[in-house]
């Protein structure tokens, strides 16, 4: 476990390898190879290039996601990657699991085919790779912890047998590239397997990188051979070169003399392995068919909805890849490559589709352009827009820099060759001179100071890199997703730190409810969850369709829910949510997370990042840290992100005086990749009018909704419907309970409580009378016992000292006309009453005991005894009442 | 002396007694509810309301101690005792509730982290378990009213809502003597309180008064020396007869009616039990009655020198000619020296720091209290006072002031010094 962990914590370093592959200019993107990626305090550097597949960092430290590299990208500054994924089990929806049919191996991972997912990726979340080959057998029982399996593919409804070729290996299975042994020896002892998607035919098949750099590889694999775990090792060496001077800083790039490669041997790589793939894919579609029949194939499958056809499609178009032109202009880019600058190339153009594609769709290098119009299918359109969208916002903050940047590669394309650096340097140039700034001003989300530290750091050694290696090597500064809160210390060493928050259970079961009333008590408790909600169907349908459609849409928004305690708001929510995930588990919606925090349930407004954070992700961190890591989330593409609803309920509680929690909450779901819904629930209708500032009122939009109390008819429909056929209260009783209730406050919590209260009532007389049905008797007793107002009934159970008391107070008033007293004044009244009523005067000692017994009850108001003589005392009672009681005795 | 011994503890000890006297509907209420909780794991929430000394404890504990003779119920009831006086903020009730819980996170009998992690897991753990299988829980909160004023009633909202929803079988009990409690609840707080309220409000009436008064004096059956105790519960039905207890009884009943006075007054009377006078008279409770009811100030201005009561005089002349205006030392003086100048036969004249001296001395006793909080920049002669005693209180005292000098009583007496 802490294998991972640590890798997690340790900050890792991305850095293309070798040179843009292919450009496209009008997305500025820019192909590569393969991507190596550094870690602290390992000595190798683990390189993952095209087909290769790879671990993705996901929620599940131990379980992270696998893919198939598809391309390796360069938009604008920020680092994507297109994968087809791939599924372990336990990705797998629980309920889906069990049609499989069998228990899967621990290695199994599946083929992933689901529309929805998003298969572009931060190049930052790739942890390293992993081996995966295709079984068609029983699995071997050889446990290579390094190798998963695929033998289905999984497209979210049922398990099909994989098609041979949509499973392309990144080369001969027999001899898997050196470095894929690299990190991963934990990510495999998982007990559940994983389903992959996987890459389609990638389209490079350069995952054997240039020799050259094989032969890096090879090395840096060969010097961790001995290790344990060579992502241990990586980051062992990470750290211990951060932590030194930048000397030896620089000695980790100068290690992997290999980059410095001639020309002419990159070349050579290239063409080379063009060769070899385009080899590989004619072999593999058996009759290599020549470059019309497939564009013939093409098109047949463009009607065809199923995944694997396209799949078998992308593999044709794979097989036609112009071996001879993309040579070319690989010859070209590696030329320019070495100065640095991304060479624009024809095929730029026609890439441009595929990329737009979803990265399922394998990068193609077609020559022809028409090639790529005719391939896109409607269908895929749609599901194209958020990834385009994916990767625009970053860039659009950058468009300063990034338009300079243009510039000046236009302007220096000429001067490249004596100033080969320039152009990468130029964007990198804040880093080399004032680190702090450029991280500032790069890393768009807000970080807490742990997080800038590690970015100014790997800054730094990316800026040091770039002088010194190739161009192309734009390792990606950027922190690894989700940093782990590093303070490992807890405060309390003492205290157990899994401790489960349990209640024991109990020694002997609870008994069952043995007669019709107490059934009918059971099912009139509040707790009892009903099976239907009656009389919010209004309400349940409009919720349920906002939430759905933001779910099937992928899009976030707000919902204020308004109503007085009682009116079934927070009951209604979980019914929506409840069907909600009823309808995500049969495949109509896509699934979702719910989270749901409560004002009340927190000790401070800030407590609700930090339970928010705890339940999407089981990590625990202070509120300031959960709040940064929750912006970060919301505001970053991530992978297969499942849309969440977050429900917020008794909102009015997480008022602070700058409001920022409430404007986070609302704030987020605006984000373009938060894909998050929140639910707001409070009691007053104008809370946002009342207590939000105008910026925080206008984010939470004007989706509202309240809950009226309810009638005495939808009371009694209440009760009924949770009765369900109990035959236990007349229905005079119940209309008398509903009419009662509806009139004060149409609270349902208090309706039931009463009817509670009415069986028991009712039960203890019938142990005498022998009726099983609640009557009108039953029902007026407990409505007496619950609102009858106590007040009245105390006075006449006071003593008569206190009823005196009570007397000379309202003489008193009666004197002043006010309706406020000293006791000294309501004394000497006092004691010309006991005279009167031929009692013995008490003391003044005694009056005040009297007086402060009263002032207990909250008969009286009294001030702080402390002012002896001179306390004030008010009633709290009306004056009509006293004496109404008084008299009646 | 074992009488001494057992009766003390009975009236010191509050111990409980067999059955509650006079509150029988209510007790089966509350024990009825209780035991559904426990054994049909149905959640609830109850206050139990009645003015101070009407026994609300009592009966909660009575029921408590009936429910936990079952053995059901004894081992799979969890018991949660917190009081508001006890308990200040959520924050150390939420320590203790953890602590009497022990749930995992406790260590020793201590509990660590911060509020909001107890919290959470507090609630966790209470969410985790159900109606069937979890055992349930009792909360008791004394002094309820001081837990609404607790920040957000966040306690409050929670536990309430525990036995409102279905998680851990919980009950919830308050005591409270405030008869307006369910005003001090939030809306939403008082919305999940099922409004169950328990009134304990005595209507003894003073023949059960009495008979009280009988059992609690009467020694039990398993006395050792039975002779002694026959004749020790002969003679307090003896006293229950006499027409001056029976006068006693009838004024506290009157002023108080709850045990708890009694008590004091028993126990006062008990004291004067002793060997060479064996058995409880009529004089023992007369004058337990006089001690417990005595005026605390009457008592201060016994031990006034004349100097300081004549004083207090003048300030009484004061009050009465001003009606109750505050008055300073100048002006008492004032008044003092028109008496002296009258009768300086009878009273010794004193110089003045002599008479400020017992002025202060006064304001010590807090018989005398400046008008604004004592902080104020005029001259100690000048600041204004309020005298706090009572025109009675004065009269009561100079009465029974030993070797009062009659002029001095008489120009108390005289309506304008």
């Amino acid at each position: 476990m802490s294998g991972y962990y640590t890798k997690l914590r340790a900050r890792r370093t991305y850095r293309w390898e070798g040179k843009p592959t292919s450009e496209d200019r009008k997305l500025k993107r820019r192909y590569y190879g393969s991507l190596s990626i550094a870690v602290d305090r390992r000595p190798a550097e683990a390189v993952v290039s095209v087909g290769q597949y790879i671990l993705i960092e996901g929620h599940d430290d131990d379980n992270p996601f696998v893919a198939q590299l598809l391309k390796l990208g360069d938009v604008r500054f920020m680092q994507v990657t297109h994968v087809q994924w791939f599924v372990r089990m336990c990705e797998i929806h629980q309920n889906k699991r069990k049609l499989l049919g069998r228990s899967p191996h621990p290695q199994e991972v599946f083929y992933y085919q689901d529309r929805s997912c998003d298969n572009e990726v931060d190049a930052e979340t790739i942890l390293g790779s992993v081996q995966v080959c295709v079984y068609k057998a029983p699995f071997p029982d050889r446990e290579n912890k390094d190798t998963l399996f695929v033998k289905l593919v999984w497209d979210t409804k049922a398990f099909r047998i994989m098609d041979p070729e949509l499973f392309q290996p990144p080369q001969s299975p027999k001899s898997p590239p050196p470095y894929q042994h690299a990190p991963r020896v934990r990510a495999l002892p998982t007990p559940d397997p994983t389903v992959m998607k996987r890459a389609m035919i990638g389209v490079h098949t350069r995952s054997s990188m240039s020799t050259g750099k094989m032969g890096t590889s090879e090395a840096e694999s060969a010097h961790s051979a001995s290790k344990l775990s060579a992502a241990k090792v990586l980051n062992m060496k990470r750290r211990s070169r951060i932590s030194s001077n930048p000397n030896i800083r620089k000695k980790l790039d100068l290690c992997s003399p290999s980059k410095k490669l001639t020309r002419g041997d990159v070349l050579g790589d290239i063409l080379g392995e063009d060769q070899d793939t385009e080899e590989d894919l004619a072999k593999k579609l058996g009759s290599s068919p020549p470059r019309r029949i497939s564009i013939t194939i093409r098109m047949t499958p463009l009607q065809n909805p199923s995944r694997s056809s396209t799949d078998e499609e992308c593999l044709s178009v794979q097989a036609l890849d112009s071996p001879a032109k993309p040579t070319s202009t690989a010859l070209d880019n590696t030329s320019r490559n070495v100065l640095g600058v991304q060479p624009l190339d024809d095929d730029v153009f026609e890439l441009e589709p595929a990329l737009v594609s979803k990265g399922r769709t394998p990068r193609k290098r077609e020559a022809t352009p028409r090639q790529p119009s005719l391939r896109a299918p409607k269908a895929e359109e749609h599901e194209d827009s958020p990834i385009q969208t994916t990767a625009t916002p970053r860039s659009k903050r950058k468009s300063a820099q990034l338009v300079s940047f243009q510039i000046r590669k236009q302007l220096s394309r000429d001067e490249l060759q004596s100033d080969g650096e320039d152009a990468d340097d130029d964007c990198f140039v804040p880093a080399k001179i004032d680190l702090e700034s450029s991280s500032d001003e790069e890393e768009e989300v807000k970080i807490d100071s742990e997080d800038e530290l590690i970015v100014k750091r790997s800054r730094c050694t990316a800026g040091s890199k770039m002088t010194r290696t190739a161009a192309n090597s734009r390792a990606s500064a950027r922190t690894p997703r989700k940093t782990p809160s590093k303070k490992a210390a807890p405060t309390t060493p003492r205290t157990p730190r899994h401790a489960t928050p349990s209640i024991p259970t109990r020694s002997l079961p609870a008994r069952k409810p043995e007669n019709v009333l107490e059934e009918a008590r059971a099912r009139l408790h509040v707790s009892s969850v009903p099976e239907s909600l009656p009389c919010r169907e209004q309400e349940f349908q409009d919720i349920y369709s906002f939430v759905e459609s933001k779910i099937m849409d992928g899009t976030g928004g707000c919902m204020y829910i308004s109503g007085v305690p009682g009116t079934g708001k927070t009951a209604t929510v979980h019914e929506v949510i409840r069907s909600l995930l009823q309808a995500a588990e049969q495949d109509e919606i896509p699934h979702f997370r719910f989270i749901e925090i409560n004002g009340m349930r927190m000790t401070d407004p800030h407590q609700a990042y930090v339970q928010i954070l705890q339940k999407l992700t089981d990590q625990k961190a202070t509120a300031d840290h959960a709040a940064a890591l929750l912006e970060k989330r919301f505001s970053m593409p991530a992978p297969k992100k499942e849309t969440t609803v977050l429900l917020v309920d008794e909102l009015d509680l997480l008022w602070t005086r700058k409001q920022n929690v409430m404007y986070n909450l609302f704030d987020w779901p605006t984000r373009r990749h938060a894909r998050l819904v929140v639910l707001t629930i409070a009691n007053t209708m104008d809370l946002p009018e009342r207590i939000m500032m105008n910026r925080v009122a206008s984010r939470l939009g004007l989706t509202r909704m309240s809950f009226q109390p309810y009638n005495f008819k939808q009371l009694q429909q209440i009760i009924t419907s949770r009765l369900n056929r109990v035959k236990a209260f007349e229905e005079d009783a119940l209309q008398l309970i509903s009419r009662k209730v509806a009139a004060l406050s149409g609270d349902a919590r208090r309706c039931l409580d009463i009817c509670r209260r009415a069986t028991e009532i009712c039960e203890h007389s019938g142990q005498q009378g022998g009726t099983k049905l609640v009557g009108m008797s039953h029902v007026m007793e407990a409505l007496d016992e619950m609102f009858s107002s106590s007040y009245i009934t105390a006075i006449r159970c006071a003593s008569l000292q206190e009823q005196l008391f009570l007397r000379a107070v309202i003489a008193e008033f009666r004197r002043l006309g006010l309706e406020e007293a000293t006791f000294q004044q309501v004394f000497v009244q006092h004691q010309g009453l006991c005279r009167m009523e031929g009692l013995q005067p008490i003391s003044v000692s005694e009056g005040l005991a009297v007086c402060q017994r009263l002032g207990a009850c909250r008969l009286l108001l009294l001030e702080p005894s402390r002012l002896d003589l001179l306390l004030r005392v008010r009633l709290n009672v009306s004056q009509d009442d006293v004496l109404y009681a008084l008299k009646a005795d | 002396m074992s009488v001494q011994r057992i009766l003390r503890e009975r009236f010191c000890h509050q111990r409980l007694p067999d059955r509650p006297v006079g509150l029988e509907s209510q007790y089966k209420h509350l024990l009825e509810l209780l035991r559904r909780t426990a054994v049909h794991g149905e959640s609830n929430s109850v206050l139990i309301v009645g003015p101070r000394g009407a026994g609300k404890t009592m009966l909660l504990r009575c029921a408590l101690r009936e429910l936990l003779e079952l053995q059901e119920v004894k081992q799979n009831v969890l018991q949660v005792h917190l009081s508001g006086l006890l308990q200040t903020d959520d924050r150390i009730a939420l320590k203790e509730i953890t602590r009497q819980l022990h749930l995992e996170n406790v260590v020793g009998d201590k509990v660590f982290g911060s509020f909001a992690e107890n919290l959470v897991f507090l609630l966790e753990a209470l969410k985790r378990g159900d109606k069937s299988s979890s055992r349930p829980v009792f909360f008791i909160l004394e002094e309820f009213d001081l837990f609404a004023h607790h920040k957000n009633q966040t306690l409050l909202y929670n536990l309430l809502d525990v036995s409102q929803s279905a998680q851990a079988p919980v009950a919830v009990v308050g005591l409270t003597c405030r008869l307006d409690v369910l005003e001090l609840l939030e809306k939403r707080v008082k919305s999940r309180f099922s409004h169950r309220q328990i009134h304990l409000l005595s209507c003894m009436s003073f023949c059960q008064y009495l008979d009280a008064f009988r059992s609690e004096l009467a020694l039990p059956d398993d006395f050792p020396d039975s002779k002694f105790s026959q004749e020790w519960n002969l003679n307090v039905s003896e006293l229950c007869e006499e027409k001056s207890v029976q006068e006693i009884l009838q004024k506290h009943f009157n002023s108080c009616k709850d045990f708890r006075s009694l008590h004091l007054l028993l126990l006062l009377a008990l004291t004067r039990v002793s060997v060479s006078n064996p058995t409880l008279r009529a004089v023992d409770i007369l004058e337990a009655s006089r001690m417990s009811s005595a005026d605390s100030k009457a008592n201060i201005l016994h031990g006034l020198s004349v100097l300081e009561l004549c004083l207090i005089i003048a300030m009484k002349h004061l009050n009465d000619i001003y009606e109750g205006e505050p008055f300073n030392f100048q002006m008492v003086h004032n008044e003092f020296k028109k008496f002296i100048q009258r009768k300086s036969h009878s009273i010794h004249n004193f110089e003045k720091p002599v008479v400020i001296k017992a002025f202060e001395h006064l304001l010590q006793l807090e018989l005398i209290r400046p008008v604004d909080g004592g902080v104020c920049k005029v001259q100690r002669e000048y600041q204004l006072m309020r005298l706090m005693l009572d025109h009675t209180q004065v009269m009561e005292a100079l009465q029974r002031y030993p070797q009062c000098p009659t002029d001095v009583k008489q120009w108390a007496i005289s309506a304008f010094g």
